[in-house]
């Protein structure tokens, strides 16, 4: 189980990021997670709340975007996205492809942040 | 009073390791050295398949060197020294896979002279999960299959075999025996990584082992081009 150590790689560039940002306080913290990227979602969730005990993102939630594998088919000139990651095979014709173009993704996207506001004069 | 905002960042999570990776393989070209990352699940023949590539590459006059992962013993490193090629341990204390900076420090710490190999071996800590994440800056990764463990296990370990370059069927003087299904098995990983070499040895009686490292040879070749 590697997720305690991806969690803890998340929470340090989140906490880079909010910090050099001049945030106080992240509400919410927003990753894509390809299928490919050897990642598993509930394990990362568990780490997750293991990992901010502490840092600036205590309290905060992860939310994570499932990413689908996208294969490019020759044939088809298409790019179609796979419903599993145990057949690459273009879902229209069947051809098999190893030139996946979605699906290693394992980004952190955005924050939601809160900016305590100085009261108004 | 708060006033929520979004705050768009777009960074790799594995971004340091991918970093140093590149680095690493950056160094290895520069030093002509191809750097092969073996990975399997835990008894799948790493160790003997390496022992006997080690002794055969220096046969061909090839020089190698390896550097071992394991949880908690130094018996592997101890196994491959007798090859009589440069090998050192690294004992990752329970930690499940190997990471650049791992790789990084042992080679500062180990001193070896990259630009004197050929070939750079790193056997990854027996996983076939965790592991697959984790770029070490090799330029060939390969998974070992035993006949063993079961024809279907590609489509188990979909991202493992996703991720290799080739894989090697381990352990086919047992073929028979364990009425291994080499047509399913194969047909398992063409399913998750279409188009994949896959060679079939033997370290106990040097089958395919020949052909495992002409391939291993023509490869390293094609790569100093």
């Amino acid at each position: 189980m590697h997720e305690l150590s991806i969690a803890c790689n998340l929470v340090e560039i989140a906490s880079q990021s909010a910090s050099d940002a001049g945030v106080e306080q992240v509400q919410v913290v927003r990753l894509r997670l390809g299928a490919l990227a050897g990642v598993v979602k509930e394990s990362l969730l568990f780490s997750y709340d293991i990992a901010v005990a502490g840092t600036l993102l205590a309290g905060s939630r992860l939310e994570i975007e499932d990413v689908p594998v996208a294969i490019f088919c020759s044939s088809c000139q298409t790019i179609t996205t796979l419903e599993g990651i145990q057949s690459f095979c273009c879902p229209l014709c069947g051809q098999p492809s190893a030139d996946i173009r979605q699906g290693r993704e394992l980004e952190l996207i955005a924050l939601e942040v809160a900016d305590v506001q100085p009261p108004h004069t | 009073m708060y006033n929520p905002r979004i705050l768009e960042v777009r960074r790799g999570v594995l971004e340091k390791n991918d970093l140093l990776a590149q680095r690493l393989r950056a160094r290895f070209n520069a030093a002509g050295v191809t750097v092969v990352n073996l990975v399997s699940s835990p008894g799948a023949g790493k160790t003997s398949f390496l022992e006997y590539t080690l002794r055969n590459v220096s046969e061909q006059g090839l020089c190698s060197a390896a550097l071992v992962g394991d949880l908690a013993t130094d018996n592997d490193a101890r196994r491959l020294a007798r090859s009589g090629v440069p090998v050192r341990q690294i004992v990752t204390g329970g930690n499940c896979h190997l990471e650049a900076q791992m790789i990084a420090d042992h080679l500062e710490e180990w001193g070896l002279a990259l630009e004197d190999l050929d070939l750079f071996f790193i056997e990854n800590v027996g996983n076939l999960v965790c592991p697959a994440s984790y770029d070490l800056g090799e330029h060939l990764r390969i998974v070992l299959l035993s006949v063993t463990e079961g024809e279907d296990k590609p489509l188990k370990y979909p991202v493992m075999f996703n991720s290799a370059d080739v894989t090697i069927f381990t352990k086919m003087d047992l073929a028979a025996a364990v009425e291994f299904d080499r047509a399913a098995a194969t047909a398992a990983v063409q399913s998750v990584h279409p188009g994949m070499t896959i060679l079939e040895t033997s370290a106990k009686t040097g089958q395919g082992m020949r052909e495992w490292l002409n391939w291993l040879t023509a490869f390293h070749q094609s790569h100093q081009l």
